[in-house]
């Protein structure tokens, strides 16, 4: 019979000293200044793209992923940045953290010619398949079954990346999650697939969804290793990251890391909240906001100050400002080009 | 007669059927206090509570899998694709197992379903949340297409689909969702099969579906006052479709125009054609039939590329204008 390979990845150090835990992974103060403004800057994103889609200038719909930061920076800070990604549709965070360019993002949010994908995509469909990130995805799971296959030719031509494929609670019961898993698992492909559970898919929570939870136990099915992380701690959801990345790229085998994470925003802009409360948002805001608390942590330790951090964050937003003059100054696509990109 | 929108003509249509037939039940997305994405379902819930407005994981290969199986042992299930894009990952269970188990069974079993699929572009939600599919659900022999143009078709067009043996795919276009008209209170079937002249004139027949009708019926108004008589046929029911009704308009007007908003190649304007080229209308005939469909493109997220992908009044215009004038 052959050996069960499945076991539980724990971050290796769990409470204790914050920053002390975050000298054993080798980071620097610059590094973790630079883990907080990136969060800063995709908070700052979100806020203006609720804000310019009030002001009645996006054509489309979008899912904002405010309160999700940590999972973001915490895994592309942990995988190499000529990893493959492939995304969901709550895709602007990741695509940040992986190092995108803010400008191009926003332009193709406003669906200008000078976006990532000439207008044509917009907010669900973001990709910079030159950075080897390989899009968003309006079709939930879309991406999951695409993860075998990078994995399948990274394996096939012996390279050393890994593929990196996020997605949903709610994805996680789509038939293909299952069938994705049991094939990475099968041929040890080097998949790190990440759940990000914000706790409800649209309206249906998590619970009500999900036979059994947690929903990375289901790796055991298929002898492959998981973990189960606060992915409001953007330290934790980096130290479970560095440590899932390492098996994959070894040649062991996919890794599924479930990442308990919040939404703010509605799902959409349909959304009417109707399916949680006030107070349960601001809950999650108040008491576990990934910025926050990431921020708190480096007060505390006075990696910075109040006045520093404010700093920060005012950059960032000066960033997303800059953005959105560089979008509103570009061109729409033309017209004459509307029948192009549809055959190689 | 009451006014009412479109979508609420649907509703009122699931709801007189639930209240009226207890196998009738939903199963769907996020059909509960959510009420879909469109809120089409909005209050159903409360009042048919979680057994009949049955909300499921994201799983859409078994949303029409268990519709299938409940349909095939006596219950009348009302399937939600929350998008008509989403068909696409329920094909199998769609067109492999729901459209030929009568077939296959020799007639044996039977399948009550109806899938709902809010389909169209419009509404920049770009390529894998815009499509116009019927014409690839056409082509598979066992499935019934729906595809309604009004409130009034719409609410008598489900419950014929509802009371239908077959499985029936239920077409609605986003965009018509908030157009208005006059519904009846109480029971009324439109018959799947038979197509309706939303519109008399001499000169040209033109056939649409769904959101075309609307814009078609505005530009024939228009060009009325020139002296151009359009007569505007609604196919309603894409299969089986009644070509009869359009044979006739053909013999009268001797033109045909078919405008679509699904893609051009494959497209069902293709169908109509043959059907009329290869009957008696053919000697009728004083014009090449024509066609005026979207773009063989995804749909674009850009508001204007998204405009320019599919059939807009100005683009009928020019096109019945050419028609009229022996310019094409
Ligand atoms: C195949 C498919 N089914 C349904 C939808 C509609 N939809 C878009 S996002 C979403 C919820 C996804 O939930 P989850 O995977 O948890 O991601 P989250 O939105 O919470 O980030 C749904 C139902 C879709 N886009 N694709
Ligand atoms: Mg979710």
């Amino acid at each position: 019979m052959q050996e069960a390979k499945s076991k539980k990845i724990e971050p290796r150090t769990t409470k204790g000293d914050y920053i002390a835990r975050a000298r054993r992974l080798n980071l620097s103060d610059e590094q973790l200044v630079e883990f907080f403004s990136t969060m800063c800057t995709i908070r700052q994103f979100e806020l203006m793209a609720d804000k310019l889609y009030a002001m009645g200038k996006v054509h489309g719909t979008m899912h904002l992923s405010a309160g999700q930061e940590a999972v973001a920076v915490g895994t592309f800070r942990a995988v190499r940045v000529d990893d493959y990604v492939l995304n969901h549709h709550r895709g602007h965070g990741h695509f940040i953290a992986k190092g995108a360019d803010i400008n191009r993002m926003m332009a193709e949010f406003l669906g200008k010619d000078t976006g990532y994908c000439r207008g044509r995509g917009g907010s669900m469909h973001i990709a910079d398949v030159e950075a080897n990130n390989l899009g968003a995805n309006g079709i939930v799971g879309g991406g999951i079954p695409q993860s075998v296959g990078v994995g399948l030719a990274l394996q096939m031509k012996k390279l050393d990346q890994i593929c990196v494929v996020l997605f949903g609670d709610g994805a996680a019961n789509e038939g293909v999650f299952h069938e994705s898993l049991n094939m990475a698992a099968l041929w040890s492909l080097p998949v790190l697939f990440i759940c990000e559970n914000n706790k409800y898919g649209m309206s249906m929570d998590v619970e009500h969804a999900t036979a059994k939870l947690p929903i990375a136990q289901r790796a055991e099915a298929y002898g492959m290793p998981w973990a189960y992380v606060d992915g409001n701690d953007v330290l934790e959801v980096y130290e479970t990251m560095i440590e899932a990345t390492r098996h994959v790229r070894s040649g062991r085998g996919p890794v599924l890391v479930e990442a308990v994470t919040y939404r703010y925003f509605g799902h959409s802009k349909s959304d009417r909240n109707l399916y949680r409360t006030k107070d349960e948002i601001e809950d999650w805001k108040k008491h576990r906001d990934p910025i926050l608390r990431f921020k708190g942590h480096l007060l505390h330790a006075g990696i910075f100050d109040e006045a520093k951090a404010a700093e920060i964050d005012a950059e960032a937003l000066n960033v997303i400002e800059k953005a959105v003059e560089f979008a509103e100054a570009s061109p729409e696509p033309d017209l004459s080009t509307l029948t192009e990109f549809v055959y190689a | 007669m009451p006014e009412m929108t479109y979508l609420e003509a649907i509703r009122q249509a699931l709801w007189d059927e639930m209240k009226r037939d207890e196998r009738v039940f939903l199963i769907g997305e996020d059909i509960g206090r959510y009420g879909g994405a469109f809120g089409l379902t909005h209050g159903m819930l409360d009042e048919f509570g979680p057994e009949r407005v049955r909300e499921t994981p994201i799983s859409e290969p078994t949303i029409v899998g268990a519709a299938l199986g409940a349909a095939l042992v006596g219950m009348r299930p009302v399937a939600e694709m929350m998008f008509m894009d989403f068909t696409l990952l329920t094909l199998d269970q769609l067109g492999n197992q729901a459209a030929k188990v009568r077939f296959m069974f020799g007639g044996k079993a039977t399948a009550p379903m109806v899938i709902r699929m809010p389909g169209g572009s419009g509404t920049g939600a770009a390529a894998q949340h815009s499509q116009s599919l019927e014409s690839l659900l056409m082509h598979i022999p066992g499935l019934k297409v729906v595809n309604p143009s009004t409130p009034y078709d719409a609410k008598g067009l489900m419950l014929s689909s509802i009371r239908d043996p077959n499985p029936v795919c239920f077409i609605e276009h986003k965009l018509l969702y908030k157009t208005k008209g006059e519904v009846p209170e109480g029971d009324y079937t439109v018959p799947i099969g038979v197509s309706e002249v939303k519109r008399q004139g001499r000169d040209l027949t033109i056939v649409a579906n769904n959101v075309m009708v609307v814009r078609t019926l505005k530009v024939a108004e228009k060009l009325a006052g020139e002296g151009i008589e359009v007569e505007v046929i609604d196919p309603r029911t894409m299969r089986p479709m009644d070509t009869e009704t359009i044979i006739e308009s053909v013999c009268k007007t001797g033109r045909l125009l078919v405008i679509h908003e699904a893609c051009q190649t494959g497209g069902w304007a293709g169908e109509v054609i043959a059907a009329i080229t290869g009957s008696r209308a053919f000697d009728y005939l004083d014009a090449p039939a024509r066609r005026l469909a979207g773009k063989d493109i995804p749909i674009p997220y850009n508001r204007a590329l998204e405009r320019a992908a599919v059939p807009q009044e100005e683009d009928i215009e020019r096109e019945i204008r050419a028609i009229a004038s022996g310019q094409y």
